[in-house]
């Protein structure tokens, strides 16, 4: 594994797109076949599962170490990672051993199919041999917590250099539900079966913020629709079954059963990309209808006929089998419109309406009607534009809504967990309530670097209470607060929950007093809530 | 009558009433003694300092044209009612712990201390005491320093793989101590050696009395780093991630030398391309290795992770006390003499 614990090293250090790739392409130009596939299922997302608890591992970390339990506890959020804190902890290895990746990960599937004892002896045995990195990474194999700071786009292009199959081809290749057990590295890179891939979905096409209203002039030459505040799904009809694909890649086709009839009156070789969303009455329902369905794999009928769902379609990526992605989008759009047109009566699937708007004015006021509808924003698409793969600027935009805003105080700090774990990153926020103050918010995001170093350093010296890693602080700092949604929420005691909250300033300017109050939030939820 | 403590911990810093002396004070005192020349335990203001011989450079250097006397490591010194002496601490060159005896009660203050031989300071000595006073800034188990030779080797096979491939590199590097000891283990055959201004002055005040160190070059503006293409830069830790750096080219690979690196979540957030773990510092086997040496009863810890480090040395018997202090440890963020 000593090849792999370099590239993950080399990929985890450093910040540089092309040294991350050069080290990823030299990886796959020497490792062995089998490792080069776990490679590949590692770096996107296909992680083994989780062998055994954390508590048990951590047990016995402390016990190998010699030292005792509230100790490692007390070290974890120090270093904010489990394996990391257990191959620290742990006496150096008494020989070592280089055995491939593809091996260890076989040793570890073999623990999972034993008793508590055997698998101790096993995870010991392999401690015993694995020197740092690769004692952190088998750990984290263990716990069946594996990621790295890698784009599967990056992944891709690497290997696109070191086999010299082209990115895009590789892109769709490495699509799909496959594990490192149902492919060989020939049939899944080298050699593709067709048959093998009914259920393959296309790259989804992600668009960038539009930062300068220029971008989309002359107005005509872009088609604007609403972006709607669900889930981008991509659903696929082939050979009478269909699939639903979330952005993340995930088949969350049984979480939706209500699209199984679309099977029935989709021509096969069909595939759309669109939103999911919770929809009654003509009108999508707020995203926290759409929230209680996604965590759960199967779905109650109550939870059926309070929150059904529907795909609003945005495109046509694939008719009678054949894949349309790289002509017009107003072509593939026309053809997604006779598919829908024909289609009889109360099907979940609709077409997303076009906003028509005859220049910039009149989708700026389309724009702000955005929260009324329901939607996030605008969505705009050049007419002429190809569906790309990933996040492109220049061909579709999107055009998002301000977020709503509130002036909180700081009240409690905690460390970062990963990189950050030597600075306090993740803030509980309160609002005033006369001359109390009432949390009802947490952020980690949006400051600099140099911002969370500053905070940081005034944290450690005006904290007031420690309860275990959180550190209650004097009360002196107002951050603005920007969010997306809010909703009533009897599990905070301030009555509400946002909806992707993050610190868009710091306003130093700004005392205490000027905080906004709980009054404020409550008449927030009033006018934008659900 | 009860008895005055040895020393007790004020306002003004860790204080001998028998002698009428302060160890490391952070505000002005009339007496101060001082362990080493790192910013947060020498600071100006005070009336008279002493420190040791190999110290007093530096603190000179630093501090400008104070009332400074020296002291020889081992050599007793009669202040008031209590005999003081120096042993060396391992910290950086000149570095000392500073023994206290009242009455026949000994008491240490540590300053800074580390027990592994960097090959330039002088080693580290445990002192038997009955009272002990250590920092713990990497008082926890996951602190543990990579052996000097695999260091060595570690440090030298970055820059020679940079060196191949005509790339400028750069170690970041505390400019009293760290930066020096890091020189030394530098096999100078593969490029040349340049240096920030500050590290420099310091090797200046270094060579001068006496210790050897490789040849290097001061970076200044008009550098040509065309010229140079398998160099090392010495820098300090902000010149590494600041504008400084800009001039050594856009493929130059950078590395940060410090005991946080033993932490993936902090060698990620420093942007560096490597991370070399080095502290002049104790690590976790350090600290409670020399806390054991000592034989002290009691412990008192001044700054890092004191609570556990308390909780931890109660477990094995100790008596052991957290007093606060300005000292500042092996810092990331802050002013970066201070170490
Ligand atoms: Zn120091
Ligand atoms: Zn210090």
């Amino acid at each position: 594994m000593k090849d792999f614990a370099e590239l993950f090293t080399r990929v985890d250090q450093t910040t540089r797109t092309s040294r991350k790739v050069a080290a990823l392409t030299a990886f796959f130009q020497s490792a062995s076949d089998a490792d080069k596939l776990w490679c590949i299922a590692l770096f996107s997302g296909r992680r083994p599962r989780r062998v055994i608890t954390a508590t048990v591992l951590r047990e016995w970390a402390a016990e190998q170490a010699g030292i005792p339990l509230w100790l490692f506890e007390e070290a974890y959020p120090v270093v904010g990672d489990l394996a990391e804190t257990i191959s620290l902890v742990l006496p150096p290895p008494s020989r070592e051993e280089d055995r491939p990746l593809s091996d260890w990960i076989a040793h570890l599937r073999t623990l999972s199919a034993q008793d508590d004892a055997a698998r101790k002896v096993g995870i010991l045995a392999a401690w015993d041999v694995l020197p740092d990195i690769e004692r952190f990474l088998f750990t984290k194999l263990l716990t069946g917590g594996f990621r790295v700071g890698v784009s599967q786009k990056l992944m891709t292009r690497a290997l696109a250099q070191a086999t010299g199959i082209d990115e895009a081809e590789l892109t769709h290749r490495l699509m799909g539900d496959w594990t490192p057990d149902t492919v060989t590295w020939t049939s899944l890179i080298e050699a593709p079966d067709p048959t093998a891939a009914l259920s393959r979905p296309y790259p989804f096409y992600l668009a960038y913020q539009l930062e300068k209203t220029e971008e989309i002039e002359p107005v005509s030459d872009w088609f604007a629709e609403r972006k709607w505040d669900g889930i981008r799904g991509q659903l696929i009809v082939r050979e009478g079954e269909h699939h639903l694909w979330s952005r993340g890649e995930e088949l969350m086709t049984d979480r939706f059963p209500e699209f199984a009839t679309l099977k029935d009156f989709l021509p096969d070789g069909t595939v759309i990309d669109g939103e999911v969303l919770a929809f009654a009455d003509d009108a999508p329902l707020p995203f926290a209808a759409l929230q209680k369905r996604i965590g759960r794999k199967t779905v109650p009928r109550k939870l059926l006929s309070e929150a059904p769902a529907i795909l609003m379609a945005y495109d046509l990526l694939e008719q009678d089998g054949t894949d349309i992605r790289a002509q017009p989008f107003d072509v593939r759009r026309a053809a997604l419109a006779r598919i829908i047109g024909s289609l009889p009566d109360g099907l979940p699937l609709r077409l997303s309406p076009e906003v028509v708007a005859r220049d910039l004015e009149g989708l700026t006021a389309e724009r702000a009607l955005s929260r009324d509808l329901g939607a996030e924003g605008l969505m705009l698409k050049r007419r002429s534009a190809p569906y790309l793969a990933g996040r492109k600027k220049g061909d579709w935009w999107k055009w998002k809504v301000d977020p709503l805003t509130i002036d909180a105080v700081m009240i409690y700090a905690q460390a970062g967990h990963g990189r950050r774990a030597n600075l306090f990153t993740d803030f509980t926020f309160a609002v005033r309530d006369g001359d109390d103050l009432v949390p009802f918010t947490k952020a980690y995001s949006g400051l600099t670097d140099a911002e969370f170093r500053q905070i940081t350093a005034w944290v450690r010296k005006n904290t007031l209470q420690r309860f275990g890693p959180v550190r209650q602080v004097r009360p002196e700092h107002v951050f603005e607060i920007a969010f997306e949604g809010i909703q009533s929420s009897t599990r905070h005691k301030s009555g509400v929950a946002l909806r992707f909250p993050r610190m868009a300033r710091w306003r130093q300017d700004k005392p205490v007093a000027e905080a906004n109050t709980l009054r404020d939030l409550h008449e927030m939820l009033t006018q934008y809530g659900s | 009558m009860a008895r005055d403590p040895v020393l007790t911990f004020t306002e003004e810093g860790i204080y001998c009433p028998a002698g009428d002396f302060h160890i490391d004070p952070w505000r002005p005192v009339p007496r101060a003694l001082i362990t080493h020349g790192h910013s947060d335990h020498a600071r100006p203001g005070m009336g008279r300092y002493l420190a040791t011989r190999a110290a007093a450079p530096v603190i000179r250097h630093r501090l400008g044209d104070v009332a400074l006397k020296t002291i020889e490591y081992g050599e007793t010194r009669r202040i008031g009612g209590a005999t003081v002496s120096y042993h060396p601490a391992g910290h950086v060159p000149g570095s000392a712990q500073i023994r206290v005896e009242v009455g026949g009660e000994v008491w240490v203050v540590s300053g800074d201390y580390k027990t592994v031989d960097d090959g330039l300071s002088e080693p580290f000595e445990p002192v038997p005491c009955h009272a002990f006073i250590t920092e713990c800034t990497f008082g926890l188990p996951v602190f543990k320093w990579t052996a000097p030779d695999i260091l060595a080797a570690q440090i030298n096979d970055w820059w020679a793989a940079n060196a191949a491939q005509g790339r400028i590199s750069i170690l970041g590097a505390y400019a009293l101590g760290k930066a020096q000891r890091l020189l030394r283990l530098l096999e100078t055959g593969i490029g040349p050696v340049f240096t920030h201004g500050a590290i420099e002055n310091t090797n200046e005040v270094l060579r001068a009395q006496g210790i050897t160190l490789p040849d290097t070059t001061r970076v200044t503006a008009d550098f040509d780093r065309k010229a140079h293409p398998g160099a090392l830069i010495l820098a300090t830790p902000s010149g590494l991630s600041g504008p400084w750096a800009a001039k050594f080219g856009p493929d130059r690979s950078t590395a940060f030398a410090s005991g946080w690196m033993a932490l993936r979540g902090v060698r990620r957030r420093r942007a560096a391309d490597r991370g070399f773990i080095v502290s002049d510092h104790a690590d976790w086997e350090g600290l409670n290795s020399a806390i054991r040496a000592t034989g002290a009863e009691r412990v008192f810890v001044t700054h890092g992770y004191t609570s556990v480090f308390r909780r931890w040395l109660e477990e094995q018997g100790l008596e052991a006390h957290i007093v606060s202090t300005e000292y500042e440890g092996e810092s990331l963020e802050t002013a970066e003499d201070a170490a």
